[in-house]
């Protein structure tokens, strides 16, 4: 998954769960049975599961645009600097 | 996000939140219901009425239970625990309660019932103060739900009392 698929996983899991518990409550509430309730809010969990969890296409739709490997080999790679200060102190 | 793994405990974690928020509103939700039991006891026999070798009173009594507890059921409601108890006041303690018959009602069609039965366990006194004593039979009820807090209420009904001299 993409940066901007990952927002969208998390934002749709969020609210997809949300409205499972809203509808389990007022459709038990309403028709007075609990085990209903239960019903509707475990379906509505395995739906948001299925929906947000795999890594479906549709969440990397702005994929990242690594460096080609080519490209990167004409440019030096930075050098690293080792630090020179335990020798100033001997003096 | 980035994972399998990340994505599955952060929906396993909201779900598990979000279904204790559910539940704790559907408790709450008990409050509003209209609550109107009624009950009524009536002693048909005193059996027998004697002191024990030990030295304590010992009544056994036949009771008539018309009760109608069907508005305590509402849909969280996993079952209802409902006992009869004699409660008297003697010289050594305040207040005594002996429970005679209980019940447990699991659904709404059992709540309204009679039952004429003898007492369930048996009814001894700490001493022999029994013989012409003044009682109160009292239904309590233990409301069970199937999520949150159990409430407990009670009907007191005054006026029965023993006869004077054993039988």
């Amino acid at each position: 998954m993409d940066w901007q698929g990952q927002k969208l996983a998390e934002q749709l899991m969020q609210i997809l769960l949300l409205i499972a518990a809203v509808v389990a409550f007022v459709v038990g509430y309403t028709t007075a049975s609990f085990r209903t309730m239960m019903l509707i809010y475990a379906g509505g969990v395995g739906v948001t599961t299925l929906i947000t969890v795999p890594s479906w296409p549709f969440f990397n739709r702005h994929p990242l645009k690594w460096l080609d490997p080519s490209e990167a080999e004409k440019h030096p790679k930075p050098e690293v600097v080792v630090s020179s200060k335990k020798k100033s102190y001997k003096k | 996000m980035h994972s399998f793994g990340y994505r599955a405990n952060a929906l396993l974690t909201f779900s598990l939140t979000a279904l204790a928020f559910i539940c704790a509103i559907a408790s709450f939700s008990d409050n509003f219901s209209n609550q109107n039991p009624s009950a009524e006891i009536q002693i048909v026999n005193i059996n027998r009425f004697k002191k024990q070798s030990y030295g304590n009173d010992e009544v056994s009594l036949t009771l008539d239970i018309t009760a109608d507890l069907q508005s305590l059921f509402t849909w969280n409601t996993k079952q209802v625990f409902a006992f009869v108890a004699a409660e008297y006041e003697t010289p050594k303690n305040s207040l005594n309660q002996v429970s005679l018959w209980d019940a447990i009602i699991p659904d709404k069609e059992h709540a309204k019932f009679r039952v004429q039965t003898s007492n369930k366990y048996r009814f001894i006194d700490q001493g022999h103060n029994l013989r012409g004593k003044e009682f109160n039979l009292t239904l309590h009820w233990h409301v069970m739900p199937k999520t949150g807090k159990m409430f407990a209420d009670k009907i007191v009904m005054p006026g029965y009392s023993l006869p004077d001299a054993y039988k």
